[in-house]
């Protein structure tokens, strides 16, 4: 791969810039994704890494070796230890004014839909939001895109005209696959200077992160989901656990489950929460509400345990069945076991 | 007596008419844009945002330190007056109705965002705005950007998916915690600035019928959006809209035996 690629970068051949998040040195998993997209416009890809000297470097270790990168940047401070978007938005800014960067790309993590719309509206381009497909046409110098709207009820295909000098876009996770590491791979990696930031408006305080030595919901290749029948945190726990444990799955909930305290807000799936593809997913004692369906309909398989036969969900359900879920989800444990 | 602060808060609450949350929508057979003669109601975020700006004026009157004004603003066609009088009827003041026609295409973020900027600049001459509060995404569009672009366009803070906001009205700034993949955290952001709501935020109250009348009376101003100064023409073409796939559920089984003996038919054995 040369090294110097981005010397040839012409008008027609696009440049991506992907912001790559990392959580304390370990790479968001839905960045890998993004880079897949991102590759898939058809030009140079820079990554682009940003935090404190203690992260950074580890994270560059990994991440250069990402097939689908042809250059990477970073950027340390003690500014980025905590990254808020008021402190990142103007290293984002300094790096794509006047640049030859065609598009800026990111997996929807809170931290990248906090800044992105940010340094969008800076420069004066829009933005589109968790696209589930993509297409460049270098000629007309386009980008289209798909993306759901009303909770994935519809889907709108949207064109990034050539006099949007930049596109911005979020990439759904659940939609490409993550980009492999490539050992062999060598690219250009570069240091840049961190831009101060003189009165910050925002100060970071205190982080709360929920811990769980189970898989993570967004990669996770097996949900068990509670809704608002598991009465509360515990029961939700005695539950629902076991069963993930024996199947090696994630824990996701509903709404109402998150609400009553059941399970930590960041397992809510739906419309307004985390957008979920396992191959399996099962719903228990969650009626399938349409915000609830948004976030899990597209994966594989999907099994119901509800005592409701109309409910919802049993409509979008490849296996469901009509039963209490206390009396069900014991069985299904035992049977699983044998 | 302490004396009280010597300005008023000015909270600015920008709120959107949307297909109502209940609502099964359906793809328009010219594959434009989905069927909207539905139901429509306030986005339920935005409603988070009104009830808020509400609490923050109860607790502050608690304290001794009214009043604080709460503008709320609507950018869309003539039948966008009803949020505007559903946030009057919680407890807005006042509102602004940016009108468009009917025919107009849906405002994008960015243009949404400029034409709150110019409201923002236009009450500097007489009520400075200290706080905009925001939902964190409307759920017809799902797009989630406008706060953030407020947030740039005026430099100032910004804290996404609140779920709880402490004011200290004194150094003039708000602690606000906020929902963030894996958990939560918090910062304090200096006046002016941006907040956009969480479901968690608050449970919105109903407007009550004596409040529903009185909404009636509360004054709401019009403007253009040549008023201020701002193009909504969208950037982003829309192309088409279609039906998402349809999946092909509904296949029922009759015991626990059976849906185990499917689990494992497909791969799904213990680990
Ligand atoms: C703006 C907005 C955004 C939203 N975003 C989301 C979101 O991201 N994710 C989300 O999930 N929701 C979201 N919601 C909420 C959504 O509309 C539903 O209210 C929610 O999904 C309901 O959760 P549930 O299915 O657990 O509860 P319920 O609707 O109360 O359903 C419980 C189900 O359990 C069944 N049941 C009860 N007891 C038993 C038993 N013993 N055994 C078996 N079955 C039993 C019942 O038959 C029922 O079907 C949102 C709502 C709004 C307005």
């Amino acid at each position: 791969r040369p090294l110097l690629s981005r010397n040839y970068a012409s008008a027609s051949s696009p440049h991506a810039l992907i912001f790559l998040e990392h959580r304390q040195g370990v790479i968001d998993s839905g960045s890998l994704s993004a880079l897949t997209a991102a590759s898939q416009l058809g030009g140079q890809v820079t990554g682009l890494v940003v935090g404190s000297s203690e992260h950074v470097p580890t994270v560059v270790d990994k991440v250069k070796k990402l097939k689908g990168l042809t250059s990477l940047l970073h950027s340390t401070s003690d500014l980025y230890s905590q990254q808020l978007p008021e402190t990142l938005a103007p290293l984002l800014q300094k790096l794509l004014s006047g640049s030859e960067y065609t598009h800026v790309v990111s997996t929807p993590t809170s931290l990248a839909k906090s800044l992105l719309p940010r340094v969008a509206a800076i420069l004066d381009v829009p933005a589109v939001s968790e696209i589930t497909s993509l297409e460049h046409d270098s000629s007309s110098n386009s980008t289209t895109f798909t993306r759901p709207i009303y909770a994935g009820n519809a889907i709108s295909t949207v064109r990034l005209p050539s006099s949007v000098p930049i596109k911005f876009f979020t990439v759904r996770a659940t939609n490409f696959d993550p980009a492999p590491s490539e050992e062999s791979q060598e690219i250009d990696v570069k240091a840049v200077d961190p831009v101060d930031v003189q009165d910050c408006p925002t100060e970071h305080i205190s982080t709360q992160l929920a811990k769980s030595d189970r898989p993570d919901l967004s990669v996770a290749g097996r949900v068990v989901s509670g809704g608002r029948p598991l009465k509360n945190a515990e029961t939700f726990a005695a539950t629902l656990n076991p069963l993930a444990d024996i199947l090696g799955a994630a824990v996701g909930a509903s709404r109402a489950a998150v609400d009553a305290g059941y399970a930590d807000n960041s397992l809510q799936v739906g419309q307004t929460g985390k957008v979920v593809a396992p191959e399996l997913y099962m719903a228990i004692g969650i009626s399938g509400a349409i915000q609830h369906l948004a976030g899990m309909k597209d994966s594989k398989m999907i099994v119901a345990v509800n005592k409701d036969p109309d409910a919802p969900i049993f409509q979008v359900a490849d296996v469901g069945l009509v039963a209490d879920l206390y009396e069900a989800v014991p069985q299904i444990i035992e049977k699983l076991k044998q | 007596m302490r004396p009280s602060p010597a300005r008023l808060l000015n909270i600015l609450v920008p709120v959107k008419r949307a297909v109502d949350y209940a609502v099964k929508i359906r793809v328009n057979a010219q594959q434009t844009g989905v069927d909207l003669n539905v139901k429509h109601s306030m986005n339920p975020f935005d409603e988070i945002a009104v009830e808020e700006a509400v609490r923050i004026r109860e607790r502050l009157s608690k304290e001794g330190s009214e009043p604080v004004t709460i503008t709320a603003l609507t950018i869309g066609p003539a039948k966008s007056v009803e949020t505007l009088r559903t946030a009057l009827a919680m407890g807005a003041d006042s509102a602004i109705h940016v009108e468009i026609p009917e025919s107009a295409p849906a405002p994008e973020p960015l243009g949404v965002a400029k034409t709150i900027r110019a409201i923002v600049e236009k009450q500097k001459e007489k009520e400075a705005v200290d706080m905009v509060i925001l939902g964190k995404q409307a759920i017809d569009d799902d797009l989630g950007q406008t706060g953030q672009m407020l947030a740039g366009l005026l430099g100032w803070g910004q804290a996404t998916y609140a779920s709880k906001v402490e004011l200290d009205l004194e150094k003039k700034n708000a602690v606000v915690t906020r929902e963030i993949d894996g958990g939560s955290e918090q910062v304090r952001v200096k006046f002016p600035m941006i907040v956009t709501t969480d479901l968690r935020l608050n449970e919105p109250r109903y407007a009550s019928l004596p409040n529903i009348m009185k909404a009636k009376k509360k004054p709401v101003m019009k403007m253009s959006p040549a008023d201020l100064n701002v193009s909504l023409e969208p950037q982003i073409e829309t192309l088409k809209v279609t039906e998402p796939p349809k999946r092909v559920g509904g296949a029922k089984v009759e015991s626990v035996d059976e849906l185990v003996e499917k689990l494992k038919a497909a791969g799904f054995t213990a680990v």
